[in-house]
């Protein structure tokens, strides 16, 4: 490639107007001591592309040590060992907002100069390019014979120099150029063209696409929310805010806008691999529901799977986890049943090997259970309890058994799955098979495996910015395959008389798309015009490579 | 549905065939690379182009000094590279056929796991070889291709190596199609680029030492490649093409995520460094549109960009936990 970077003055300023981008100079510092000057030096800056490049650099820095550290948005759990394996480093690292990288007020800052800065640039180049759009294609530069492609052309003997103007004009308007020509006036003539305004549309249109994705992310964060919950077979959830086991609303949420539907959780199905390298991973999840749309309506019977949520009053339903939950019933001394439930059980590993705890506080002292239950149980002396299969192939508890005092009045919010053992005493432990009781040691009384149901945990969400989200992801994607694809190229023609009578034509042509150049245009004008009886051309990068 | 075993035996077998045939490639090749007479790396024509304007004809269009017609007889080396270049046709072929009688075997898209991406990606890769070699002569590039093609299917038929299963749940969707192929192609394709962008740095160090009279250690290496610029036009060419595609691979991602998971983006690590690698390739066309940093500076973005790519399937995939864990590794 041999491209030609110090022509002539007078085409300096055709190629430099290929596109509306700022010429990137440093903003001269701020001149005199005024306030404007000075905000007017930093506007100059913060909309500078180089500027915008460098936040761009930073957000894809800043974010990652969200994808190496542990975020407490999505893993509160490892971000706890984090803390408590590495205080000193962990404190640090979490007052600096390391675990909450996404919602940091630091890096909120950088998307958000970002976006200032986006518009700033943007917004001035899509006026000067609507304006360029309707403009004429810059007037032919002095001398053509400098251009990187030129040929002279001579035309076919009796043509006038208005007719190889003309002709000229009509191939270039045959083939969707934008063409502005002058008449012959004696001594010159000449057309000028330009093709390929998609390419810096494009690029303005993924730029400007960039814009609308940042206001729909925002739209939607403000305006949208979601909840998770967990729900037993045989158990209903009413889409209310006070039923959900943890529920994010926008800032700008509104509870009313919460759709009144309701479901129950029939049936949940899991079925795994069995033998094999990927013995025990999951082949398939369903949940069976019947779903009432709202208070008085019939209710229908729907299936949610993982890919395929419920759509239901404007937002949608996620399948997004299960577990067992082990039927327990707990009797007092005189045999009366003083806690009769399946309680929900938290699986550890792979193999839902699960924990849970069961508080009976209507005996006297109060009883407490916390243990395991395994879907295929297994006990060795290094692991302990533990399931060696994720289905139900041989199920039981191991639970030990505690009385005392819960600590439920003290006031503190308890978690249902942690048994605060602080003021109770142990009675023992025992393993459990389903149908089986245990008589507490001591004349506490009872505690039998009735059996175990499972559950299912769905995400409630709706962002209503998602569907603007699309629109400008689409726009982007077009955009850019406009800028990347598309040519813009410019030709020239002039008709000249030379001393001596004759008339002479200059065909040439400038581009400054990196992939392509523009002498098959040239030559296929040149060709419209006349034979061409001299040609300068720069080694184009497309034809090579022909060892 | 149950896994047709004998379809996925064969799919392995054809896979075998297939690194066989890469395997004489490569050979082929690296002695059809080694033959090429090399040229001077301090080019005749690197001088002005501008001599000789003012209406005389001038063709500055540059000769290859390497490999041109040798009164009749091949050039050196092209024997040697024409079999380099049947053969991977022959492999690619046969890794396509491979590929496909895995899917069959499960009646599923097969790029399920590691093992799988692996195989599937390779052969993207050498799909954008031959797709370029249909354009132009690219036997020189074929041993930077068709190496790393070897090794990528080496490690998917040993420790990535997992038998035809059927998906985890989470992966049953028509998404897993579109996302993935697309997001494969652009792996190949990036690999290339970055073989291409490699190969400039090299070619660039020796042309610039060349100028100075400097000795240069892979003066052997840069003496049998093109130009620089060449390389340099060639790899950018690569990656503005691909550029929309990896956006595109990026918002199919969101739209599964959106239907899977309830969101569209959640700075998942893989959807996290799915967003660094983009923003390291939008660096790269920036750099070379907008601030005019052709050359060195840029190439260096660019293979940033890739090593992006390759931590996100991976760093991610292997050692950071987070919703895209179906490696099966
Ligand atoms: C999210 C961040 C951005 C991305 C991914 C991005 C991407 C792109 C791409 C792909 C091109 C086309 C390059 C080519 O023609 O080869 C481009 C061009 C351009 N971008 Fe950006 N851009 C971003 C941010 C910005 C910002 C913030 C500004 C301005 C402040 C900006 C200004 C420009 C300009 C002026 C061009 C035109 C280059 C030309 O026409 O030669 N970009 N951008």
């Amino acid at each position: 490639m041999t491209e030609v970077r110090d022509t002539a003055p007078e085409t300096v300023d055709a190629r430099q107007s290929f596109s509306t981008a700022p010429v990137e100079t440093d903003p001269a510092a701020p001149v005199g001591i005024g306030v404007s000057g000075w905000l007017r030096w930093v506007w100059r800056t913060l909309t500078s592309m180089r500027t915008a490049l460098i936040l761009l650099f930073l957000l894809a820095l800043a974010s990652v040590p969200g994808s190496l550290l542990p975020q407490r948005g999505t893993n509160p759990i490892r971000v706890n060992d984090y803390l408590a394996n590495d205080p000193v480093k962990g404190r640090i690292l979490d007052r600096l907002g390391f675990f909450d990288v996404f919602s940091a007020p630091w890096f909120a800052a950088i998307y958000l100069l970002l976006f200032v800065s986006l518009a700033g640039c943007v917004l001035p180049r899509s006026l000067q390019h609507w304006r360029i759009l309707r403009s004429r294609p810059p007037a032919a530069p002095r001398n053509l014979g400098r251009l990187p492609e030129h040929r002279r052309v001579e035309p076919a003997p009796g043509t006038s120099p208005q007719q190889s103007l003309d002709a000229a004009a009509a191939w270039l308007r045959k083939a969707r150029w934008r063409v502005d020509t002058t008449s012959y006036d004696g001594s010159t003539g000449t057309v000028a063209a330009e093709k390929g305004y998609a390419r810096e549309t494009g690029n303005l249109v993924f730029h400007l696409a960039l814009l609308g994705l940042l206001v729909a992310i925002a739209y939607g964060s403000l305006f949208g929310f979601k909840g998770t919950v967990i729900v037993r077979e045989g158990s209903s959830f009413a889409d209310t805010r006070g039923q959900f086991d943890s529920f994010t609303p926008g800032k700008a949420y509104d509870d009313a806008t919460l759709p009144p539907f309701a479901f129950t959780l029939t049936k949940f199905t899991a079925d795994y691999q069995r033998g094999g390298q990927q013995n025990g991973a999951a082949r398939e999840f369903s949940a069976d529901v019947r779903v009432v749309s709202e208070p008085g309506a019939a209710p229908t019977t729907q299936n949610i799977q993982v890919n395929d949520p419920l759509v239901v009053g404007g937002v949608k339903v996620f399948l997004v986890g299960h577990g067992y939950a082990p039927t327990i019933t707990v009797r007092d001394a005189k045999g009366e049943v003083v806690f009769r439930d399946s309680v929900v059980f938290l699986p550890q590993d792979g193999n839902f090997t699960s924990t849970g705890v069961v508080k009976a506080p209507d005996t006297v002292p109060q009883l407490g259970l916390q243990g395991f239950f395994l879907p295929t149980a297994a006990v060795d002396s290094t692991l302990g309890p533990h399931s060696t299969f994720p289905a139900a192939d041989d199920p039981a508890v191991f639970l030990s058994a505690w009385t005392g005092d819960l600590g439920l009045d003290s006031g503190r919010p308890q978690s249902v799955y942690k048994l605060d053992t602080t003021r109770m005493t142990r009675l023992g432990i025992d393993a459990l098979r389903p149908g089986e009781s245990w008589t507490l040691p001591g004349g506490h009384g009872t505690v039998t495996l009735d059996g175990y149901i499972q559950w299912a945990s769905f995400t409630v969400a709706s962002d209503p910015g998602k569907e603007l989200a699309l629109l400008a992801a689409v726009a982007a994607i077009t955009g850019l395959a406009l800028s990347l694809l598309v040519r813009r190229r410019r030709v020239w023609v002039r008709v000249s008389a030379e001393p001596g009578g004759v008339t002479v034509v200059d065909v040439a042509g400038l581009t400054r798309s990196e992939h392509a150049s523009v002498a098959e245009d040239v030559d296929a004008l040149a060709a419209a015009i006349g034979t061409t009886t001299s040609t300068r051309t720069t080694a184009p990068e497309g034809a090579e490579e022909n060892r | 549905m149950t896994v047709n075993e004998t379809l996925a035996t064969y799919s392995n077998y054809l896979v075998y065939g297939a690194m066989a045939a890469y395997t004489i490639a490569m050979i082929a090749f690296a002695v059809g690379f080694a033959a090429l007479r090399g040229r001077d790396l301090v080019p005749v024509a690197a001088a002005p182009a501008e001599q000789g304007v003012g209406g005389v004809a001038v063709a500055t269009k540059v000769e290859i000094a390497v490999g041109g017609p040798d009164d009749g007889a091949l050039p050196p080396g092209r024997r040697a590279g024409n079999i380099g270049m049947s053969l991977t046709w022959l492999g690619t072929l046969l890794l396509g056929v491979g590929v496909l009688l895995r899917g069959l075997s499960v009646q599923r898209a097969p790029w399920g796991n590691m093992c799988e991406f692996s195989t599937a990606s390779a052969f993207a890769v050498a799909a954008t070889f031959l797709v370029i070699s249909l354009r132009r002569d690219v036997r020189w590039l074929g041993v930077f291709v068709v190496t790393p093609v070897l090794l990528t299917l080496g490690a998917a038929m040993t420790f990535l190596y997992t038998d035809a299963e059927q998906l985890v749940p989470a992966l049953k969707s028509y998404w897993l199609v579109i996302h993935v192929s697309a997001a494969m192609i652009c792996g190949g394709a990036f690999a290339v680029g970055a073989a291409v962008t490699l190969l400039f740095l090299v070619a660039d160090a020796g042309e610039r030492r060349a100028r100075l009279g400097r000795p240069y250690r892979l003066d052997w290496l840069a003496r049998r490649l093109p130009e620089s610029p060449r390389l340099d036009a060639m790899a950018y060419r690569i990656h503005a093409f691909m550029f929309p595609l990896w956006t595109f691979a990026i918002v199919a991602g969101a739209i599964w995520a959106e239907n899977a998971w309830g969101r569209y983006w959640g700075w998942d690590p893989k959807e996290t460094w799915a967003f660094i690698t983009w923003v390291a390739y939008a660096a790269y066309l920036h750099a070379r549109a907008t601030v005019g940093w052709k050359g060195r500076k840029a190439a260096i973005i660019a293979l940033v960009a890739f090593g992006c790519f390759l931590f996100n399937y991976f760093g991610v995939n292997i050692l950071i936990t987070g919703l895209h864990s179906y490696a099966g590794v």
